[in-house]
C-alpha cells in the first residue's frame, strides 16, 4: 500500500528537482504522443530541444530564443506576485493586447515625426499604463466589490480580442494600406521601432526590461516588506491579517503591477518583434505565461530559465514543424502536458511517498 | 436597420438552442463546485467534447455515438485533474487551467483533419404534429433532443443534491470534508464521481456545439463558453435552478447580438460581440457585491485539497 505523509517542511531537494523532473517526465510523455502522430519520437525531441541551440541552424533560432523569452518572462514574473499571494490574474493576454494598443496608438498619434528620445519613452509608458488600467478593471472589482477575479480577467480576454480586431480594421488601421486590416508597420518607423540592440542576438528592450523585472521582483521578495506581505498572504492569510496586512492594497498592488508588465510586454512585442497591430498578433504569450510562473516556481530566478526553457519549446516547435511536418497545436499541447506533470511532481515537495502498511498511530 | 426581421418566437426557440451548451457545462460545474472541487477547466473539457464528438461523428455518421464519445473524451480529461487534485493533491485552480490550455492544444492537434468536414445533422424531435402549433410548437415541440435533456438534467440535479441521500453525502463533502470523512464517507470517492460528471457534462455541451450549433470543427470554437458557465455558477449562487435562468440569460444576450448583428444596427459589431462578456462581468459585480467576502455562499471547502492524516 502507497501513502502521502505530509512532510513538517517543504522538500528543498524537491523543490529543485520537481521541474527538472517534469520536463524530463513531458519528454517522454510527449515522445510518445509525437510517435502517435507518425513522428519518429526520438528525433521530434531532438529538433525541439537541441538543434535550435547547437545544430546546424542555431546561429538563426538562438537569436529568436531571447525574442520569445522576453516577454514570456516579462508576463510571468508579474503573475508570480500574485500567484504567490493567491490573486489570480489570468487574464495577462487581454492585458497584453491593451498595453500594445495603447503603446502603439500613441507612437502612432506622432508619425511621421522622428523623435525618437520622445516618442519611444512615451510608447513604453503608456504600454505600461494601458495593461495596468486593464488589469485595474478585475481590482477594483475585488476589492470594492468582492467579485471573482479569476472569471473578470479572463473573460477581459475576449473583450480585449474584440477591441482588438475593432483597432485593426478601424481607427488604427494603415491609411496607406489599400485598405488592408492591420496599422502602419512600427519596425519601418525609427521613432517607434523596437530594434535588436545587437545584431543577431534577439536583445530588444523588452528582454532589457524582463532582466530589470526579474531583478526587481526577486529584490521584491526577499527583501522588501511587500514581498513578505506576498509571502506571508499566500502560505496563511489568517496570519496576514494579524500582521497587519491590508488586503486591498495587496490585490491592487499584484494585479496592478502584473498588469503593467504584460502590458509593456504587449508593447515591446507590437514595436518589435510583430511590428504592426493587426487582428491576430497576439500569439497566446499572457496564457503561456502562466505555465512559465509555475515551471519557475514563482520565483524570479527560475521563471528566468523556465522561460528561455519554453521559449525553446516554441522555436523547436516551429523548426518541427518545418522540418518534420510536427503541428502547429502538438505544442500547444505538450506545454500544457508540462504543467500537468509539474503540479502532479509537486506532490513530493510536500509530501513523502511511504510504502507498507500505516503503523499503529 | 430593420427590426422587423427579429421574430420573437424563433429569437426563444433559438435562445433554448443557444444555450445548451453553456446550460450543460454549468449544471456539471455546479456538481463538481458543491462536492468542494473547483474545476477551472470547463473550457478544456467543453473544447475536447466538441472536437472528440464531431470526430467520431464524421468516421461513424452517428451524431448520437458523436455525443457519447464527447461526454467520454472530456470525462477522460476531468479524471486527469481528478487524479492531480485528489491523488495528487496538486493547486486546484493551477491543474484548472492546466485542463484549459492541455485541452485547447490537444483539441486543435486533434482535429486539425476535420476543418473542413461536416457531419450528418441530427434530427430535432417534432412531437407527432404539435410543433406545429402557433408559437408554443417552435418552443417546446420542436427542438433537438438534447435540449430536452439539459432541462432534464437541471431537475434531476436539483432533485439529487436536494432530496437522496446520496446529494446530502456529496454536498457534506463539499461543506466539510473533515467532518464528513470523519463520519465514514468517502471524500476522495464523492468528488471523483462528481469531477466525471462534471466532465461528461461539459463534454456532452462541447459537442453539442460541433454538432448542432455550429456546425463545424474550428480551433478554439468554443470560444469562452466554459468561462461563461463557470461565471452562471456564482451568478446563480450554487443552486440548480438558478443555473437555468444564467444560462437563458446569456443564452438569450448572444443570440440577440447576433440578431442585431444581422438587423444592420448602428452600433459597431466589436462592441456587440464582446456584450456576452461584458454582460456577464456585469452580473458577477451585482451578484457578488452584497456579499461578505469573495466566496460568498460558496461550499465552504471549494478549491480546498483534502488529505487524511493520522
Amino acid at each position: 500500500m502507497i501513502r502521502l505523509e505530509k512532510r513538517a517542511a517543504p522538500s528543498r531537494i524537491w523543490a529543485y528537482l520537481t521541474p527538472v523532473v517534469a520536463v524530463l517526465a513531458t519528454m517522454v510523455a510527449g515522445g510518445a504522443l509525437f510517435a502517435l502522430l507518425g513522428t519518429d519520437p526520438w528525433q521530434a525531441i531532438r529538433t525541439i530541444f537541441w538543434d535550435p541551440i547547437f545544430g546546424e541552424f542555431a546561429f538563426y533560432y538562438r537569436g529568436q530564443l531571447l525574442v520569445k523569452a522576453g516577454p514570456l518572462i516579462l508576463i510571468a514574473v508579474g503573475l508570480a506576485l500574485g500567484f504567490k499571494a493567491g490573486i489570480w490574474n489570468i487574464g495577462a493576454e487581454g492585458q497584453y493586447i491593451i498595453g500594445a494598443i495603447c503603446g502603439a496608438a500613441v507612437g502612432l498619434a506622432f508619425y511621421p515625426m522622428e523623435a525618437r528620445w520622445l516618442i519611444f519613452p512615451l510608447m513604453v509608458i503608456a504600454g505600461a499604463i494601458g495593461g495596468f488600467l486593464w488589469a485595474m478593471i478585475p481590482g477594483i472589482l475585488r476589492t470594492r466589490f468582492n467579485t471573482n477575479e479569476i472569471l473578470v480577467s479572463l473573460l477581459l480576454v475576449y473583450v480585449a480580442e474584440q477591441i482588438l480586431a475593432w483597432m485593426a480594421l478601424g481607427p488604427l488601421r494603415n491609411p496607406e494600406g489599400a485598405g488592408f486590416p492591420g496599422s502602419r508597420n512600427l519596425r519601418n518607423y525609427e521613432s517607434a521601432a523596437n530594434t535588436e540592440l545587437f545584431a543577431g542576438t534577439g536583445m530588444h528592450w523588452g528582454v532589457v526590461a524582463a532582466l530589470i523585472a526579474v531583478i526587481f521582483a526577486y529584490i521584491l521578495l526577499s527583501r522588501h516588506l511587500t514581498g513578505f506581505h506576498i509571502r506571508l498572504t499566500g502560505e496563511s492569510p489568517r496570519a496576514a491579517r494579524f500582521a497587519g496586512v491590508n488586503p486591498t492594497r495587496l490585490v491592487l498592488f499584484c494585479l496592478g503591477v502584473s498588469g503593467a508588465l504584460a502590458g509593456l510586454a504587449g508593447l515591446f512585442e507590437v514595436a518589435g518583434p510583430s511590428g504592426q497591430i493587426s487582428i491576430d498578433f497576439n500569439v497566446g504569450y499572457g496564457f503561456t505565461a502562466i505555465i512559465v510562473a509555475f515551471l519557475g516556481r514563482l520565483h524570479p530566478v527560475g521563471i528566468l530559465l523556465a522561460g528561455l526553457l519554453m521559449a525553446l519549446t516554441y522555436i523547436g516547435g516551429e523548426a518541427a514543424q518545418a522540418t518534420l511536418g510536427l503541428p502547429a497545436a502538438a505544442i500547444q499541447a505538450f506545454q500544457g502536458m508540462l504543467l500537468f506533470f509539474l503540479l502532479g511532481f509537486d506532490v513530493l515537495t510536500n509530501f513523502r511517498v511511504r510504502f507498507g502498511a500505516r503503523a499503529a498511530a | 436597420m430593420d427590426f422587423g426581421s427579429i421574430n420573437p418566437v424563433l429569437l426563444i426557440a433559438s435562445l433554448m438552442v443557444a444555450s445548451t451548451p453553456i446550460l450543460l457545462a454549468a449544471i456539471g460545474e455546479l456538481v463538481v463546485e458543491r462536492s468542494g472541487v473547483l474545476n477551472l477547466g470547463v473550457e478544456g473539457m467543453m473544447i475536447v467534447g466538441a472536437v472528440t464528438g464531431f470526430i467520431v461523428t464524421v468516421e461513424t455518421q452517428s451524431p448520437a455515438l458523436g455525443f457519447i464519445a464527447g461526454a467520454l473524451g472530456a470525462t477522460l480529461l476531468s479524471l486527469v485533474f481528478g487524479v492531480l487534485t485528489q491523488v495528487f493533491l496538486s493547486n486546484q485552480v493551477a491543474t484548472g487551467l492546466g485542463l484549459t490550455l492541455f485541452g485547447l492544444g490537444i483539441s486543435a492537434l486533434m482535429g486539425q483533419e476535420y476543418a473542413q468536414l461536416r457531419t450528418p445533422t441530427s434530427p430535432r424531435w417534432e412531437f407527432f404534429g404539435l410543433d406545429e402549433l402557433p408559437v408554443i410548437g417552435p418552443i417546446a415541440f420542436n427542438q433537438h433532443p438534447l435540449v430536452y435533456l439539459s432541462l432534464i438534467l437541471v431537475i434531476f440535479v436539483w432533485w439529487f443534491l436536494k432530496t437522496t441521500r446520496s446529494g446530502m453525502i456529496l454536498r457534506a463533502v463539499g461543506e466539510n470534508h473533515d467532518a464528513a470523512h470523519a463520519l465514514g464517507y468517502s471524500v476522495i470517492g464523492t468528488r471523483f464521481a462528481a469531477i466525471a460528471f462534471g466532465g461528461a457534462c461539459a463534454g456532452l455541451g462541447g459537442a453539442f456545439l460541433s454538432l448542432v450549433i455550429v456546425p463545424q470543427w474550428t480551433d478554439g470554437m468554443t470560444a469562452g463558453r466554459g468561462w461563461i458557465a463557470l461565471a452562471i455558477v456564482v451568478f446563480a449562487s450554487w443552486k440548480a435552478g438558478r443555473v437555468l435562468l444564467g444560462a437563458y440569460l446569456f443564452g438569450g444576450i448572444s443570440v440577440l447580438q447576433l440578431n442585431l448583428q444581422a438587423a444592420g444596427i448602428a452600433i459597431p459589431v466589436e462592441l456587440l460581440s464582446m456584450s456576452p462578456y461584458l454582460i456577464t462581468i456585469l452580473v458577477l459585480v451585482i451578484i457578488s457585491s452584497g456579499r461578505a467576502s469573495a466566496s460568498g455562499q460558496a461550499p465552504a471547502s471549494l478549491g480546498r485539497a483534502f488529505h487524511a492524516s493520522g
